[in-house]
């Protein structure tokens, strides 16, 4: 069937801000159907109270509301837009489907005459019910879990008689799962059963057969009106089942299924598509596999766009939530060309010819307490993806990509050699186990062994021993001595040039000059849905050491922008929206543009927003070889937060331009005795500091500024291991807790300034004229990091003299570090003065935040300014000032039930919210204003 | 696990292409027509499918060799390819019941392959100059000499293979006590065809490539199955003789892969040489009488003539393949003899086409 011509407006509902599990795959799912149902002439609506995202740009919709994600908003917008006629929910992950639900149980959309499109209520219930959706697959002939309730001891022991060992115990209503666990044999099973009556609050327990250490598998599905499906790809577990599929490695395309079973599998998940309604979109299945017996296992059924969709559309490059749209307003499969190709039909399976491999990216130093043992529960934040020929490959691309130090899996100096605390690791996982395998071999533990800790399958667990093999037989050379196949096979299993200078006992220069040297280089093949069968139109590459090199450099002007990594608690999904308008604005300018990105969550990893997509780490050696291949006329390193920051230096160092402000100034800013002197040469005022790096000197130190003291680190992220100290044991301890995590780092410290008011101001600048874009008063006082405060813009309590300062400081400092581009600058405000903490002349956090409440492209602008292209008078700023706007911190705290919701200098929170109010008698700002000191800490 | 480099190997196409790579399988020299398939399961399926007879397969798929061989998944008596080509041969394999290593099978069967080899440029460089000759060999490493041995290799146009992969003699599979006798012409045929006949309630019996109409008349069977398999359908005349046979006495037949070209050259429409053929478990095909799709299993380097079928009167398109709109299944308007390009047995590749089985067993009705 054709476009189903009805259609003519439709709402789509976004996920909302940032939280554990729900993370910025929405904004790649909303922004491509918002686009895709454009394309077709289609009003698109978007409701959503996440700014920092781009569907909720005008250049992604016709109107946008950044409203709660609640029923009130959604009346609200329909009585506004009386025509929408279609509302797409499967796009904003569960808390868009349960919004949908919310509403239609009241009954709203029928009563403005809206179809829910691209799912089945049914279906969603069928699926969210445990027994709902077990009794649907007992009836589709799919096995399940075997399992049932017991409200007695008696019934209890019968059930377990009847399941058999090992099984699981979960009492009913209890939070993450206090009182149940694994039974192993019937003699644990009278004290186990006895304590999960007791730990539910009704005395039932869910008595179920324990299929941990099977293989898991997903599979991504899409299927039109007509009832075609297709897979669009299959992704297998590197972790056994036992771990949240979202905390877990996964791997694309399945790497030990043989095309028997694979095809079992496929059957299966058709019939339980079918089975839970007839609708058209995407779905995704997960299956549990036997390694012993063969037996399959149906495990859950998600009927709408996942966080595995969004890696499965990176993975293979088919766009799942852009098709999934057309499938919603009515096209079938076959009537919507590929959009790689353009040529063929997007009613296929893609094939691969390459693996892909994701990592996900937790941040368990931000929950300090937290039980950090993955399991049912998810607890990454956010994930990188690595692409390569070979398993190995993809698997150290990843880490690499990572931003957690390491140089790939190993061979960097920081393996564990502790062998009572590998084998520990080993059978209770948690975000190292990874790279404890390889040290585990490194320490001579038996492959056996680590298999039986680990239910790993062999096959990945023996790619790994060859890496550790690989390092062995490097480490028999040296830099003049290692033969060039062994050099060639090590780069083209994934070892940076890094892991082989450390096992070489060389600098990564003499690496990187030697391979050069003997051409190895990296050449760059495409990511084209079909294992080049047919001809792909479509610029999406990764880097490999192989043959052919298929990645042509054009003549035109280009520019790099680097992307912002994994996401993690102090650098999401803002910097990715940032990257999105700086890629677009450097278009708009005439340039050629190339995004280097590793993260699959994000709009910017979409093969058509920049001009050439290098899905790759962003990783030195990775990206200087992309420059070397491109040669562009400088690289785009202010918008990608910290990871694209940090690279700066080094790109200063190799001769490569930076676009907008010079790596002396971003230098400059970040050491804080320049940077005080340069505040001093303005006499601007700044809360007394110096710089140590012993616990003697910061005692010493300490004397002269006064307590309380702000120490932190120099060159870390979102405030990490910034802590406020009242007395000297305090700031003993915890600047030796530093130098153990950070050896030589500077360590710097403030004369904290108790009871200031916090504010920031955002900025551009053009090396001439500053253009403040916006000042945010927080409502939290100072010591809270600002990320994790609620930010009021415009300020609600500071007097004209203190706005007057802020400006200009802002505006002095700009200049003084000659900003050629952004700037963000945080401010304390006591006794009538303002202090200036920080300058960051980069994007920061709270710009997105900005462009949405003003509703000015001001990333746009200030690309362009960096570009040269325009100048800050050019633009006729006309900003969108009404009432106030907060941006709101969203935590997870929730994810870790032992862990107190306790705010510091050090960032918590993992998204944010938008909320306008009409003026500062608002119940929610009362609300938030008379809690602001609720959860300081220290 | 011991940490091994393998031995080196040399491929050369036709063209004078040519690249190194490491030895696998058995060490030796191999020829064929090199091609590729883009499935990514199922290599052993395909090393044992009749239709690769005399061909270099290259796969595609990153990683070959993970879940090792097992005896059950063969699609016929034995391996009937010529030679490996692959990115990353895997030695150690993952699966409970399997029954050894791809090497171990490659070996035994005395299969010459190599790897780590670009497969990704291969496979660019056949899809723009087309399918052709190639040689593999570990023991020649001067191209002169692989360039001699590889001239003397004949072009897989006007090849008759069928003969040399076919039953030599006719045997029989099902129970006797199943109610359809079904002939099979036996051209190379994938062992899951006639497992899907026979779960269908038939009795099937087998009969060598060059047997003739009559003989297999006297079985009195209900209908008649004309398999797939190797080299080109043009010039094999005793299959199409046959064919016309049983379409003069309006008998049930259906034809897979090389019994749908040769259904079509039986009604005088000509078959051609593809350009670089369809060969993977994704292929998109369009039902035309029902609007549905199926994702098949496809296999061939040959095809029929579009326009041809549209003209003749007794023929009719019934399936089309939605890449590149090739035909790929066609009906007679008034009898009852059907035939598809691509492999609904589909093993390897996704089982959305067997309803084919079901519609020609209800023909037998």
């Amino acid at each position: 069937m054709p476009r189903d011509n009805s259609i003519k407006s439709v709402l789509i509902i976004g996920s909302g801000p940032i939280i554990i599990g729900q993370a910025c795959e929405f904004d790649y799912s909303g922004s491509q159907a918002a686009r895709s149902l454009r394309e077709e002439g289609i009003e698109v609506t978007l409701i959503n109270s996440n700014p920092a995202t781009i569907m909720t740009d005008s250049v992604t919709a016709d109107n946008v509301y950044l409203w709660p994600l609640e029923k009130k908003s959604i009346i609200k917008i329909l009585e506004k837009h009386k025509h929408i006629d279609a509302v797409l929910p499967t796009m904003g992950g569960q808390t868009a489907l349960n919004l949908a639900i919310e509403c239609e149980k009241a009954g709203i959309w029928k009563k403005y005459g809206v179809r829910i499109i691209g799912v089945d209520i049914k279906a969603i219930e069928t699926t969210e019910d445990r027994e709902k959706f077990r009794l649907k697959m007992l009836e589709l002939g799919i096995g399940v879990c075997k399992g049932e309730t017991a409200t007695s001891f008696l019934q209890g022991k019968e059930i377990a008689q009847e399941i058999g060992f090992p099984l699981v115990i979960r009492p009913s209503f209890t939070l993450g799962g206090t009182g149940g666990g694994f039974v192993n044999s019937p003699d644990k099973f009278d004290a186990a059963l006895t304590a999960g009556l007791h730990a539910s609050p009704i005395h039932e327990v869910l008595i179920e057969q324990s299929i941990v250490g099977w293989k898991e598998y997903e599979l991504e599905l899409l299927r039109d009106n007509l009832g075609n499906v297709i897979i669009v790809c299959s992704i297998e577990n590197f972790d056994p089942m036992g771990i949240h599929t979202g905390d877990s490695i996964t791997v694309a395309p399945a790497m030990t299924l043989p095309d028997t079973i694979y095809q079992k599998m496929r059957d299966m998940a058709i019939k339980m598509m079918n089975g839970i309604g007839q609708f058209a979109g995407g779905c995704n299945v997960q299956f549990a596999l036997n390694p012993d017996t063969n037996d399959i296992i149906g495990i859950e059924i998600n009927p709408r766009v996942s966080r595995s969709s969004a890696l499965a559309s990176k993975a293979t490059g088919y766009p799942i939530a852009k098709v999934a749209a057309k499938l919603a307003i009515g096209y079938n499969l076959d009537e919507i060309p590929n959009a790689i190709t353009k040529t063929t039909s997007a009613y296929f399976e893609p094939a691969l010819d390459y693996v892909v491999v994701k990592v996900p990216r937790w941040n368990f130093d931000k929950f300090k307490g937290a039980d950090k043992t993955l399991g049912l529960q998810m607890k990454s934040v956010g994930e990188a993806m690595g692409i390569g020929r070979n398993f190995q490959e993809a698997l150290q691309k990843a880490c690499q990509s990572l931003e957690i130090r390491r140089n790939g899996l190993g061979a960097d100096g920081k393996e564990l050699t502790d062998l009572e605390k590998i084998t520990h690791s080993l059978e209770n996982p948690s975000s190292d186990r990874l790279f404890h395998i390889k040290d585990a071999f490194h320490m001579g533990m038996s492959f056996k062994n680590i298999q039986q800790l680990t239910k790993i399958d062999k096959w990945f667990l023996s790619q790994i021993e060859e890496l550790y093999l690989i390092d062995k037989e490097i480490q028999k050379y040296d830099i003049n001595t290692i033969p060039e196949h062994l050099l060639r096979t090590a780069k083209q299993k994934g070892y940076a040039d890094r892991q082989i200078a450390h096992l070489l006992g060389c600098l990564e220069s003499h690496v990187f000059d030697k391979r050069m040297q003997l051409g190895i280089k990296r050449v760059y093949k495409l990511v084209d849905t079909c294992a080049a069968e047919f001809e792909a139109k479509t610029p999406y590459y990764y880097s490999t050491f192989d043959g052919e090199n298929e990645s042509i450099v054009s003549d035109r002007k280009k520019i790099v922008v680097l992307g912002s990594g994994p996401n993690r608690i102090g650098q999401g999904i803002e910097f990715d929206y940032c990257c999105v308008h700086g890629v677009l604005a450097a278009k708009e300018c005439g340039y050629e543009t190339i995004m280097i990105n590793c993260n699959p969550e994000t709009v910017s990893t979409d093969f058509d927003i920049a001009d050439k997509l290098y899905f790759e780490p962003v990783f030195w050696e990775h990206i200087y070889e992309i420059i070397l291949h491109e040669k562009p006329e400088g690289v785009i390193v202010q918008l990608g937060g910290q990871t694209a920051l940090k690279l700066a230096e080094k790109l200063h160092r190799y001769g490569i331009k930076i676009i907008g402000t010079s790596f002396q100034s971003l230098d400059l800013a970040e050491d804080r005795g320049s940077f005080s002197t340069l505040l001093k040469e303005n006499n601007i005022p700044y809360p007394k500091f110096g710089t140590v790096q012993s616990a003697e000197e910061a005692i010493e130190l300490s004397k002269e500024l006064g307590f309380p003291l702000l120490v932190r680190p120099s060159y870390v992220l979102g405030g990490q291991s910034m802590k406020i100290v009242i007395n000297e044991k305090e700031l003993e301890e915890h600047v030796i807790n530093i130098l153990k995590d950070m050896p030589e780092n500077k360590i710097l410290i403030d004369h904290f300034l108790d009871g200031a008011i916090e504010a920031e101001a955002d900025a551009i600048c053009d090396g001439e004229d500053v253009y403040i874009i916006g000042i945010m008063e927080h409502v939290e006082p100072a010591g809270i990091h600002s990320g994790d405060s609620n930010a009021v813009l415009p300020p609600f309590n500071l007097g004209n003299l203190e706005i007057k300062q802020i400006e200009q400081h802002t505006k002095k400092i700009a200049l003084a570090l000659n900003t050629v581009g952004l700037i963000n600058i945080q401010f304390a405000v006591k006794d009538e003065v303002v202090y200036v903490i920080e300058a960051n002349p980069r994007a920061s956090r709270t710009v997105p935040f900005i462009c949405k409440a003003y509703r000015e492209p001001y990333v746009n602008y200030a690309t362009k300014v960096m570009l040269g292209d325009k100048k800050v008078k050019d633009f006729k700023f006309n900003p969108h000032k009404e009432g106030y706007a907060i941006k709101v911190p969203v935590f997870s705290f929730n994810k870790f039930p032992n862990v107190n919701k306790e705010l510091g200098p050090e960032m918590k929170s993992t998204g944010e919210a938008i909320y306008f109010i009409k003026d500062l008698d608002d119940e929610f700002f009362e609300k938030i204003y008379s809690e602001r000191n609720l959860y300081l800490s220290r | 696990m011991k940490l091994t480099f393998r031995k080196e190997a040399y491929l050369l196409l036709e063209d004078g292409t040519w690249c190194k790579g490491s030895s696998i399988g058995k060490p030796g020299t191999t020829t064929g027509e090199i091609c590729f398939n883009t499935g990514m399961t199922g290599y052993q399926e395909i090393y044992t499918d009749p239709s690769y007879y005399k061909q270099i397969i290259i796969n595609t798929t990153a990683h070959i060799g993970n879940y090792g061989t097992k005896n059950e998944e063969q699609e016929s008596d034995g391996v009937k390819f010529s030679g490996l080509v692959c990115r990353n041969f895997s030695d150690v394999y993952s699966r409970k019941d399997a029954s050894g290593s791809l090497q171990e099978y490659l070996e035994r069967n005395n299969i010459t392959g190599i790897a780590d080899v670009d497969t990704r440029w291969l496979v660019r460089h056949i899809r723009h100059k087309g399918a052709m000759n190639a040689i593999i060999s570990s023991e020649i490493t001067n191209l002169e000499e692989l360039k001699t041995e590889l001239a003397k290799v004949p072009s897989m146009k006007g090849l008759e293979l069928s003969g040399e992969v076919s039953t030599k003699e006719p045997y029989y599979v099902g129970s006797e006590e199943n109610p359809y006798r079904i002939a099979v012409l036996d051209l190379g045929i994938k062992k899951s065809i006639l497992d899907n006949l026979v779960q269908r309630g038939a009795y099937c019996k087998v009969f060598p490539a060059k047997t003739t109409f009559e003989v297999m008349n006297e079985w009195r069977p209900h209908g008649y199955f004309i398999s797939n398999g190797p080299g080109d359908p043009a010039v094999t005349t005793y299959a199409i003789e046959t064919v016309r046979k049983i379409l003069y006495y309006n008998l049930p037949l259906f034809g897979i892969c090389l019994g749908h070209q040769i259904l079509a050259e039986a009604n005088g429409v000509k078959t051609y040489k593809m350009h670089n053929g369809h060969r993977g478990l994704n292929h998109p095909v369009k039902n035309l009488i029902t609007g549905r799709s199926e994702i098949t299993s496809q296999n061939h380097g040959f095809a029929v003539d579009l326009e041809a079928v549209k003209s003749n009167p007794d023929l009719e398109v019934t399936h089309i393949n939605l890449n590149d709109n090739t035909i790929e299944g066609i009906r007679m308007k008034n009898k009852k003899a059907f035939s598809v390009q691509y492999h609904p047995e589909s093993s390897p590749g996704p089982h959305d086409s067997r309803y084919l089985f079901d519609q020609f067993i209800s023909m037998l009705q």
